[in-house]
């Protein structure tokens, strides 16, 4: 807003930024804009709605020089969803019963390879490209749901709000590479699509093999679960052996 | 409706309770997953909490917006770092689904198998 606005509309301004109400329907309004763009794109993985609804965010909280804080006074209404939203994962799980049954020594097998995988391919990866040790701790429990992620790093010693951004761009790449990847690659089961999405992209990619397939997205909610149970287990302890 | 949301809070709130009070390493929402799914398992899905769930999960992405929005909060150390970053993300995404997507497929198909011999 520069000095030329008139004064009733800069008035109006100041008014509608203090209010919650703003940046509540700033964060659904891009998302429908992204949600608009991913169906007009065939449902294209590259057009990813939570990567397109955030940019457009960040774009006009720099236009109108909002800081996060005053943002996320609104946003934390959608946010707080995230947790009952874990919890009804119970629900696709539940209608699944019969197939977990059948293959409980498999899932935890995947799971746990997948676990084991996403932490030492990042932290290797970001470490001989010359990574500092605050990106190194914060990638290491990337794959898990956020609340958890945030939780491990922390009692690593890191920055659990640098965690809380890789763990979303984690999953939104997996949203947009997971799908074609695991085509190239035959694995056409819905159950292991789901399983890998949910281990390799938590909540995002939850989401996104929800829209596909439910088998495929109560196998993901499953996999972010146990993921998130594996990395925290193991993790503090793997940390322990390699920094000593 | 209104008796099955407040079934979920409830669900959650046991499991933030629970991991507060036993110092367990896991989100109170996951605890309360695992709390509502025993319940399921014992008492069967009422439709009702069917179609509570389905609007929840419905627009899950919606709900990791505002979290990633946090980006603008960490933008100097990402400028710096963005290359290591965007390759151990890269990398890691790609080499985690492939393991759990092809094990699995792998695995389940033998479980599968083994179920069918018997």
């Amino acid at each position: 807003m520069d000095a030329e606005t008139p004064d009733i509309l800069r008035d109006v301004w100041v008014y509608l930024a203090r209010d919650p109400l703003l940046h509540l329907t700033l964060t659904l309004a891009a998302f429908q804009v992204g949600s608009w763009i991913y169906r007009r794109m065939g449902l294209n993985p590259l057009a990813n709605p939570v990567l397109i609804a955030v940019l457009l965010v960040v774009a006009a909280l720099a236009v109108t020089d909002t800081g996060y804080e005053r943002y996320f006074e609104g946003a934390q209404f959608v946010h707080f969803l995230l947790g009952p939203a874990t919890v009804a994962l119970a629900i696709p799980l539940y209608r699944q019963l019969a197939r977990l049954r059948g293959s409980g020594p498999a899932i935890l097998a995947s799971i746990l390879a997948g676990s084991v995988c996403a932490s030492a391919t990042a932290v290797g990866t970001a470490w001989l490209m010359g990574a500092g040790r605050d990106t190194l701790v914060a990638l290491a429990p990337k794959s898990v749901t956020a609340p958890v992620a945030m939780g491990i790093t922390e009692a690593l010693g890191g920055l659990p709000s640098l965690t809380a951004v890789l763990v979303i761009l984690t999953g939104i790449l997996g949203a947009m590479l997971g799908p074609p990847l695991l085509t190239a690659l035959g694995v056409r089961d819905w159950a292991a699509r789901g399983l890998a999405m949910g281990t390799a992209s938590h909540g995002i990619g939850t989401a996104r093999a929800l829209q596909v397939n439910e088998v495929a997205g109560a196998f993901a909610g499953l996999a972010m679960g146990l993921n998130a149970l594996a990395t925290a287990a193991l993790l503090p302890l793997l940390a322990k052996l390699v920094l000593g | 409706m209104v008796f099955f949301l407040t079934l979920i809070l409830v669900c959650q709130l046991a499991g933030e309770s629970l991991v507060a009070a036993t110092g367990l390493p896991l989100p109170g929402p996951v605890v309360g997953m695992a709390i509502l799914f025993a319940g399921l398992c014992l008492r069967g899905l009422p439709a009702d909490l069917g179609r509570v769930a389905d609007g929840l999960l419905g627009n899950l992405s919606l709900l990791f917006v505002p979290a990633g929005v946090g980006v603008m909060v960490h933008a100097g150390l990402l400028g710096r770092e963005w290359l290591p970053l965007l390759a151990a993300l890269v990398v890691s995404t790609i080499a985690t689904v492939a393991v759990t997507g092809v094990l699995m497929a792998r695995l389940g198909q033998r479980a599968k198998d083994a179920g069918d011999g018997r």
